[in-house]
């Protein structure tokens, strides 16, 4: 009998992510903080395939892999089932940010304009990861991924990141977050917040990866923080489309962050690349503003 | 209870009696009248359902995905661009062995456009695993949802499936058809009891992933679980024929076949013209009979050969081609025949719901008695 | 076991595939520095440190990876990665 249980494990050892991934540790702290009266929904990618090759599964709550772009349709079904039969469950889809940026993109903005009562927790490592290494709509600007290389005449990848959050904000969705497994508690309250959050609710998470990124394993949540310290990353809530709370930030130069991963190698050598670390700078200090992430001192009174 | 109605409203309304608990919708020509009608059952509260008004086809299974697999009857109706953009789920829902049961109000594929009938697209997907169910007319229509369902959702089945009807030609007429009621139903019709479901009482995967060591083992498990759908269709149907007293037990259906010389193999509405045509061919002394396959998937091989048995001439109806090759019937006919000397012809006709007349079945008969075909049947020449 | 239908399973399964054997290195844990936080339980992505009856943190060596971010996140560098020997 399942039973309310916050130190239980809901995702099992014996998985076979990378050690030192990021994305199995948000698996792990979202299944935590979900419980176990849990239906989780994946897409195809990195998660599902590292934590269900047949007949393993790491899963200890219910669990359902379909397609690739159809988690929130599916999703949408189980909602109507759980709904009909008057059950409680509650559902939490598990999707890379390949399956939302990108090819999920029509089955999300369907499932928010229909208001389904679910959470949608994007694990974003910024690439197709599972399929080695190629550039997403999640990816950052002049990150090198497969499919946007850093060459002789490339910088890698050429757009900043998709605004997620904002688009699915703007589909009226009463509870928007970012999150990041830098700050476990952090990101298990906004899951927790989600799920009792009536309606379609989005929580981002940042789950930086060894093996696509280029650095240790070891090294996984210290760049965590570093992206939050830099303001790569804003960590915040939105709730009714309204940036409700931030983490403030002392913030570091972009480069602390650029410099510890191999896919902004070419940034630094065989030699550094100042207008396009200004132009990173850049979207880091727009963050910082659109979000008010710097810890500033009080105003002087005039 | 007999009425006069429109093949959609029976079929929405067969849906309504079979009670899903789910039904997820997106409009496509020539569909429309049953999704639509099935909105204003529920919005009426004649049916207890979910209805999810979904942005595209893709969706509109994968919602029906989500449904079975958390416990739910679940319905859901198609055609043509619609079926194709759904394809991956198609193939999807099949090999996760869910019971859903879908309509196909079939219409020709694009490019270039067509909203008018033929059966390319169910055809299209032959491949995938589900039971393919085709009707005659709208009683057929309108029945063969309620042994789908039943069939389906069988444990030793837990497959999906198509039901064809020929669009507008079927969804869009006015035929008496006796409609079922819900006692009728409730009775035929057990509860919604999947084997395993999606429930943190007792949790389980779903839709894991298969290493080569195991892909082709879960292929032949499938593949045996449709061709073993042949008992349980069997068993559906004789229990459907003693309540109400039509049978659908068989796959296929011999009209005037016993003596037939010459017989047309063919499937859906288009049966309901050969069987007129026929009628008169016999009144002129000819011995022509009609094998109709209302069960596609799978493929009757056996008993088509054993009901061809008589025949010394045979020509296949197709309305629909595996371009550069032939028509889907004529291809398992062949198939099933392999061996017999007999000849097989292949006439594809009424593709993009062109129309076909008593006096083309006719024609064809001629023809094949000739030996003229495989070809395509009422080429305007003159266009081309 | 049959294999089962729809490609499905019910959970315990993954802990047979004993993840232990990938680690070139192995985190050693001195319990005299440990402070008790249990970040390197909650950090951990193979859920594999528990707690033991004293309140210090010991990591199940089956599945442990060796990744070493309970080594670098520790507070109080109670934890160390050595060369394993085998």
């Amino acid at each position: 009998m399942a039973e309310k249980c916050k130190s239980c494990e809901l995702f099992d050892s014996g998985h076979r992510a990378c050690g030192g991934c990021g994305a199995s540790l948000a698996a792990r702290l979202v299944t935590k903080a979900a419980g176990p009266e849990t239906i989780v929904v994946s897409s195809t990618g990195c998660m599902e395939v590292f934590s269900t090759p047949y007949p393993e599964t790491a899963w200890k709550v219910p669990w359902i892999h379909s397609l690739f772009e159809n988690a929130a349709a599916v999703a949408s079904g189980i909602e109507a089932s759980l709904k009909k039969q008057g059950r409680k469950e509650k559902i939490v889809i598990m999707a890379g940010d390949g399956a939302t940026f990108d090819i999920g993109m029509i089955t999300i903005s369907g499932a928010f304009e229909r208001g389904h009562d679910f959470t949608y927790i994007c694990y974003d490592n910024e690439a197709y990861m599972n399929t080695g290494i190629q550039r997403s709509g999640a990816t950052p600007y002049d990150a090198s991924t497969t499919t946007s290389p850093a060459g002789s005449h490339s910088f890698g990848n050429k757009r900043p990141k998709k605004d997620m959050p904002a688009i699915l904000a703007a589909h009226g969705a009463p509870y928007v977050a970012t999150a990041s497994i830098a700050y476990p508690a952090d990101l298990m309250q906004k899951v927790e917040k989600a799920i009792n959050t009536p309606g379609p609710c989005y929580v981002q998470v940042h789950a930086p990866c060894c093996t696509g990124w280029g650095f240790e394993g070891e090294q996984t949540i210290a760049i965590a923080k570093l992206a939050i310290e830099t303001g790569l990353w804003p960590n915040f809530e939105m709730i009714d489309g309204k940036v409700t709370k931030v983490k403030k930030i002392v913030r570091k130069p972009v480069t602390e962050y650029l410099k510890t991963q191999k896919r902004f190698r070419h940034l630094f050598k065989p030699k550094q690349q100042d207008v396009e670390i200004a132009a990173i700078q850049a979207i880091a200090d727009r963050n910082a503003e659109k979000y008010g992430l710097d810890i500033k001192l009080p105003p002087k009174k005039e | 209870m007999m009425q006069i109605t429109e093949g959609s409203f029976a079929v929405a309304e067969a849906v309504r009696l079979c009670r899903p608990q789910v039904v997820s919708a997106y409009p496509i020509t020539p569909q429309t009248h049953i999704v639509e009608a099935l909105a204003d059952f529920v919005a009426n509260g004649t049916l207890d359902a979910e209805y999810i008004t979904v942005e595209n086809e893709l969706s509109a299974l994968s919602a029906c995905v989500g449904a079975s697999a958390a416990g739910s009857r679940t319905y859901s109706a198609t055609t043509s661009q619609g079926l194709m953009l759904m394809a991956e789920v198609v193939f999807n829902a099949a090999g996760m062995r869910l019971p859903i049961v879908m309509s196909i109000a079939n219409r020709a594929m694009g490019a270039p456009l067509s909203i008018w009938n033929d059966m390319q697209d169910s055809i299209a997907l032959r491949d995938a695993g589900w039971l393919q169910f085709y009707a005659e007319d709208n009683q057929e229509a309108t029945d063969l949802h309620y042994i789908a369902y039943r069939v389906c959702e069988d444990h030793k089945v837990l497959l999906p499936a198509f039901v064809c009807f020929d669009g507008f030609i079927l969804s869009h007429t006015y035929e008496p058809i006796d409609m079922l009621t819900q006692e009728d139903v409730d009775k035929y019709l057990p509860k919604f009891s999947p084997p395993e479901r999606l429930d943190a009482a007792d949790p389980v995967s779903f839709g894991m992933y298969a290493t080569p060591e195991y892909y082709l083992e879960f292929r032949y498990e499938h593949d045996k679980a449709v061709k073993g759908a042949r008992e349980i269709i069997a068993e559906a149907g004789k229990e459907f024929k003693a309540l109400f007293g039509r049978d659908y037990s068989a796959m296929v259906e011999g009209y005037r076949l016993e003596d037939a010389e010459t017989v047309i193999v063919a499937m859906g509405s288009i049966c309901g013209t050969v069987k007129d045509a026929i009628d008169e061919m016999r009144e002129a002394g000819k011995n022509v009979g009609l094998l109709k396959i209302r069960v596609f998937r799978p493929f009757p091989s056996e008993e088509v050969a054993k009901a061809l048995k008589g025949a010394k001439c045979i020509a296949v109806l197709d309305k629909n081609i595996s371009l550069g090759a032939k028509g889907a019937t004529a291809l398992e006919v062949k198939d099933a025949l392999y061996g017999s000397m007999v000849p097989v012809l292949n006439y594809i006709l009424g593709l993009g719901g062109r129309d076909v007349r008593k006096r083309d079945i006719k024609e064809i008969v001629a023809r094949a008695e000739k030996g003229q075909g495989d070809q395509f049947y009422g080429l305007r020449t003159e266009v081309l | 076991m049959a294999l089962a239908v729809g490609c499905r399973a019910h959970p315990g399964r993954s802990r047979d595939n004993k993840t232990g054997s990938w680690r070139v290195f192995k985190p050693v844990f001195d319990h005299e520095k440990c402070s008790k936080c249990g970040m390197c339980q909650t950090l951990c992505p193979e859920g594999c440190i528990n707690e033991d009856a004293e309140g210090t943190f010991l990591p199940d060596y089956n599945y442990c990876k060796g990744c070493g971010i309970c080594a670098a996140e520790c507070p109080k560098d109670a934890i160390v990665m050595k060369q394993e020997e085998k």
